[in-house]
């Protein structure tokens, strides 16, 4: 029994594609509305696969006994999907506002440091030594008995 | 008993700090104590032991998995006990007069020392392959702070790590070679293990990565540059861990495994090329070194060659003539280096070039050296001699292709040892011509008096054959011999004249040939060492290490939000998207549509999402995305889902209030300073696109998948009624999964004071500053940086 109709189909697959599209771009507020994007068609998806158009889950009504129920567990959950989608994007519409306010902008920036890291070609350190690092000893070689302490021979 | 002395050392060790603090030289002194009794203790147990009635005690520590504390004290372990206990407790004698009250790294010094002697014990008395590895890699750990000493200094830190990084780059894989053997066995007991060794492709797996183990720890080519570099730490350090014990680890454990396993190839092949390899490298390197304590670290790896050969063949004989030389190492070594320390503790310095007249100055510590270097060369009546003559004699009667060609190389080796051992005398001792003699200090008893109990030692053990005989041999009749000569073979100083009394003559007289040549000798190893070495080996590895790590983060760590979410969105169209490629099941009965209504509602919900894309304005996105919201609920009621599409109605309608509330600050336009590629765009077009379609497709797929309607949901509308509700999805949100309800107010009231905090630190921020804070991020400077 395929609940997802074709026509059905494609509205979802056209939901995400644009949702994924704006998830990609730069600009924080179009990255926002790709998760409402995408959180719409999540929510339709979840809800197509319970079941095809049927009567309302509810009880007691006129109707009762003449068509099939819809199912109501994809239902509530899907319920469930739409407050929480909406509790996020209010979140991320705060932050992205936070963020223009801040910066003066709300383009989501690269990481630096990891920009960084990408350019540069050698390691600066190795074995966590600096490799420029020159000197910098501290007391005696503790290899040699001038280090033991009570050099004998210390005559100096 | 066993255990408690292995525990006592440990406990021991962490209450030592607080005696250092008081007298280094009373926690030298009482680090001492512990070893020695357990030599005594090992002596008292010996001739049970020896009659065949091995100690063995054990203890579960996690019987649920099968972790057991299994200790064995055999003839095996008695050898290696005096070296670790018996050697360990002259070296903690004599530090307690080399460290002086003024040393800042005594008192961790002295604590590190006795865990090492507890570790090392634990090692030599493992009856159980993970019990083995547990004390293996502490042995390492101490290792690795001992060298490192207080980190100060640039040579210890490097010697430190590279330690560190080659032997548990070789514990490492010999843990995942005890398993393979452990599983393939069905044990981990070793007793069990070498009464009936496990075949198969896994055992031998095993080996080989067991066998990385044994060469790193034990110093053999190509992993042996870290001994010499280990160097860096005090001299007593170096005398115990990396000439007379923990270098050994390697060694005794070829020599615990190779009753089971020497029969095999993989087993022997790789220990005797590597081994007579290391054996003629390190005593060529030693003939080169200017420094007697590098001297004698090249001298401790090609001595672990030798014993590593000998050990690895499994024949009866050679391991007589190993676990001889075991001792004898262990001896000699620890003297010649306690020798080093002293002479760097008068003179000063430890360089051939600098030491002059100092035989003359000191004629007792020369003729300890002398002892002691005559057994490593090999003279008569050391136990040197004793050893070699029986390894000798071992090659001799194996014969065939690997008899001589070992024979060859032992000899070879025989003579370097021998010019090496010459050079040390040479150069600490002797006068030489054109350079100052040395007026050295006077030293403390405590000083020589140690070193002589260990020179003394190889005397009176080469004197008395027998007694060393006794050990090497009962460990050695575990081994098969192959002739009845073999099996009747007893370690003794005089044999007769034959062959290989001969050979040691051969190796003494081309030994001594090659010192006279010493100048020559030692330009050609320095010459010949520029072109090749392990050690850029070594380092060429680890910088290549680092040099993949940065390419690699590189790569991966691009610091680019769209490439991440390209790289998750490719992997979602990949590996899911290929299964359903593979598995391809269109389910046969498809239907267009449901209800026509759904065609406009769809097309309305299209056309808007599609409309985004092209937005400009940020308004006009917004309208765009509420009209997809209530395009959807509209598509929930035709669905039959009257609840859902007043949620989603309410939600849209707040989430365009709250939309308006921000957009009224921001600018109208989206701005983007930089205007993306238009490539770039098509690109993520695609991308997305492809991915949306996938999504679309699953969705007709997997719901074809289903055969019946959920029987779950029936259970909800049997038991809807009694809940009170007529409206069954009121009643699962309220009571039948009421949990997950609070979980979603609780989500909410999280999102809601993030939101209002951050709303809030705004309004803060105007308050305080009247004007927006600049962040360091977003100004020119930063820009530049980022684009180079």
């Amino acid at each position: 029994m395929t609940t997802v109709s074709l026509a059905m189909a494609v509205v979802v697959a056209a939901l995400y594609a644009v949702g994924f599209y704006l998830l990609l771009q730069r600009s924080l507020m179009r990255v926002l509305l790709g998760v409402v994007v995408l959180g719409h068609g999540a929510n339709l998806l979840l809800q197509l696969t319970g079941g095809p158009p049927a009567r309302p889950p509810i009880l007691g009504g006129s109707a009762e006994g003449s068509a099939p129920l819809a199912d109501p567990l994809p239902q509530a959950l899907a319920l469930t999907a739409v407050v929480i989608t909406f509790a996020m994007t209010t979140y991320l519409l705060a932050l992205g506002y936070r963020s223009w306010v801040l910066v003066g902008h709300d383009e989501v920036q690269d990481d630096l440091e990891d920009r960084r890291i990408a350019r540069r070609r050698t390691p600066t350190a190795s074995m966590g030594e600096e490799a420029d690092e020159q000197g910098d000893e501290v007391g005696v070689d503790p290899g040699s008995a001038a280090a033991s302490g009570d050099p004998v021979g210390d005559r100096s | 008993m066993l255990l408690a002395l292995v525990a006592a050392h440990l406990v021991l060790a962490c209450a030592l700090p607080a005696v250092a603090a008081r007298s280094t030289r009373a926690a030298f002194g009482l680090a001492a104590v512990l070893p020695a009794v357990t030599l005594v203790w090992a002596a008292a147990m010996a001739p049970a032991v020896l009659g065949g009635a091995a100690v063995e005690e054990n203890l579960a520590w996690a019987p649920a998995l099968h972790l057991t504390f299994d200790v064995r004290l055999d003839a095996l372990a008695l050898v290696m006990i005096v070296l670790v206990s018996g050697v360990g407790a002259v070296i903690l004698a004599y530090s307690a007069f080399y460290f002086g009250r003024r040393s800042p790294d005594a008192s961790r010094t002295s604590a590190l020392l006795l865990f090492f002697a507890g570790a090392m014990l634990g090692l030599v008395v493992a009856d159980d392959l993970l019990t083995l590895y547990v004390f293996w890699e502490l042995t390492s750990i101490a290792s690795f702070l001992l060298v490192g000493q207080s980190g100060l200094h640039r040579a210890n830190r490097r010697a430190a790590v590279q330690a560190l990084l080659v032997t548990v780059f070789g514990g490492l894989s010999m843990l995942l070679g005890f398993v393979l053997v452990g599983e393939s066995a069905g044990t981990y007991r070793i007793s069990a293990i070498v009464a009936s060794p496990p075949t198969g492709g896994a055992v031998t797996a095993g080996i080989v990565l067991i066998l990385l183990g044994v060469l790193t720890k034990s110093a053999q080519a190509p992993f042996h540059p870290w001994l010499p570099a280990a160097m860096a730490a005090p001299t007593p350090v170096s005398g115990y861990l990396h000439a007379a014990s923990m270098v050994k680890a390697g060694v005794f454990l070829v020599a615990r495994l190779s009753p089971a396993f020497a029969s095999s190839a993989e087993w022997w092949l790789p220990l005797v090329v590597l081994g007579l390899a290391t054996m003629l490298i390190g005593g060529w390197r030693a003939l080169g070194a200017t420094d007697l304590k590098r001297l004698l670290a090249f001298g401790t790896v090609s001595q672990l060659g030798f014993l590593m050969v000998l050990f690895a063949v499994g024949g009866r004989l050679a391991a007589v003539a190993g676990a001889a030389l075991l001792l004898a190492h262990g001896l000699f070594k620890a003297t010649l280096f306690l020798v080093v320390g002293t002479v760097d503790k008068v003179t000063g310095t430890r360089e051939i070039g600098a030491l002059s007249g100092l035989g003359r100055a000191m004629p007792g510590l020369a003729a300890a050296s002398a002892l002691a270097a005559a057994s490593m060369a090999g003279i008569p009546p050391l136990l040197g001699f004793v050893a070699k003559e029986a390894a000798f004699e071992a090659f001799l009667l194996e014969g065939g292709l690997r008899g001589g060609v070992v024979e060859v190389g032992l000899v070879a080796g025989s003579v370097l040892t021998v010019a090496y051992s010459a050079r040390f005398l040479w150069g600490a001792f002797a006068t030489k011509p054109g350079v100052d003699p040395v007026t050295p200090a006077p030293a403390s008893p405590g000083l020589t008096v140690p070193l002589w109990i260990t020179s003394l030692a190889g005397l009176v053990l080469g004197l008395v054959a027998p007694v060393a005989a006794v050990l090497a041999e009962a460990y050695g009749d575990t081994l098969p011999a192959r002739t009845a000569e073999e099996a009747g073979y007893h370690l003794a100083l005089w044999h007769g004249f034959n062959l290989a009394l001969g050979l040691s003559a051969v190796a003494l007289a081309g030994g001594l040939l090659l010192h006279t040549g010493r100048d020559r000798v030692a330009a050609l190893t320095r010459r010949l060492h520029h072109r090749v070495s392990a050690q850029r080996g070594y380092e060429l590895v680890v910088s290549g290490l680092e040099r993949l790590a940065v390419l690699v983060t590189g790569r991966l760590q691009v610091g680019s939000l769209p490439v991440y979410l390209a790289t998750v969105l490719l992997m979602v169209i990949a590996l899911p998207g290929i299964g359903l490629v593979l598995g391809w099941a269109w389910p046969g009965d498809v239907p267009v549509v449901h209800e026509w209504i759904q065609i406009p509602l769809g097309i309305v919900v299209v056309a808007a999402a599609l409309a985004m894309v092209r937005a400009r304005r940020r308004f006009t996105a917004v309208l765009l995305v509420g009209a997809v919201g209530y395009g959807i609920g509209g598509l929930f009621i035709v669905d039959g889902a009257p609840d859902l599409a007043l949620a989603q109605f309410l939600v849209e309608t707040l989430a365009l209030v709250a939309f308006v509330f921000v957009l009224r600050r921001l600018p109208a336009h989206f701005t983007e300073r930089r205007r993306p590629r238009r490539a770039i765009q098509v690109r993520k077009g695609v991308l997305a696109a492809v991915a949306g379609i996938t999504v679309g497709v699953f969705g007709i797929v997997l719901s074809g998948a289903r055969t019946a309607p959920a029987t779950a949901s029936e259970e909800f509308v049997r038991l809807a009624p009694e809940t009170g509700a007529t409206n069954i999805i009121s009643a699962i949100l309220v009571d039948f999964r009421a949990l997950d309800t609070v979980g979603e107010i609780t989500v909410l009231l999280v999102a809601a004071s993030g939101t209002a905090s951050l709303v809030l630190a705004t309004r803060h921020d105007r308050r305080r500053r009247g004007k927006v804070r600049a962040s360091g991020s977003g100004t020119p400077a930063h820009e530049k940086e980022v684009s180079g």
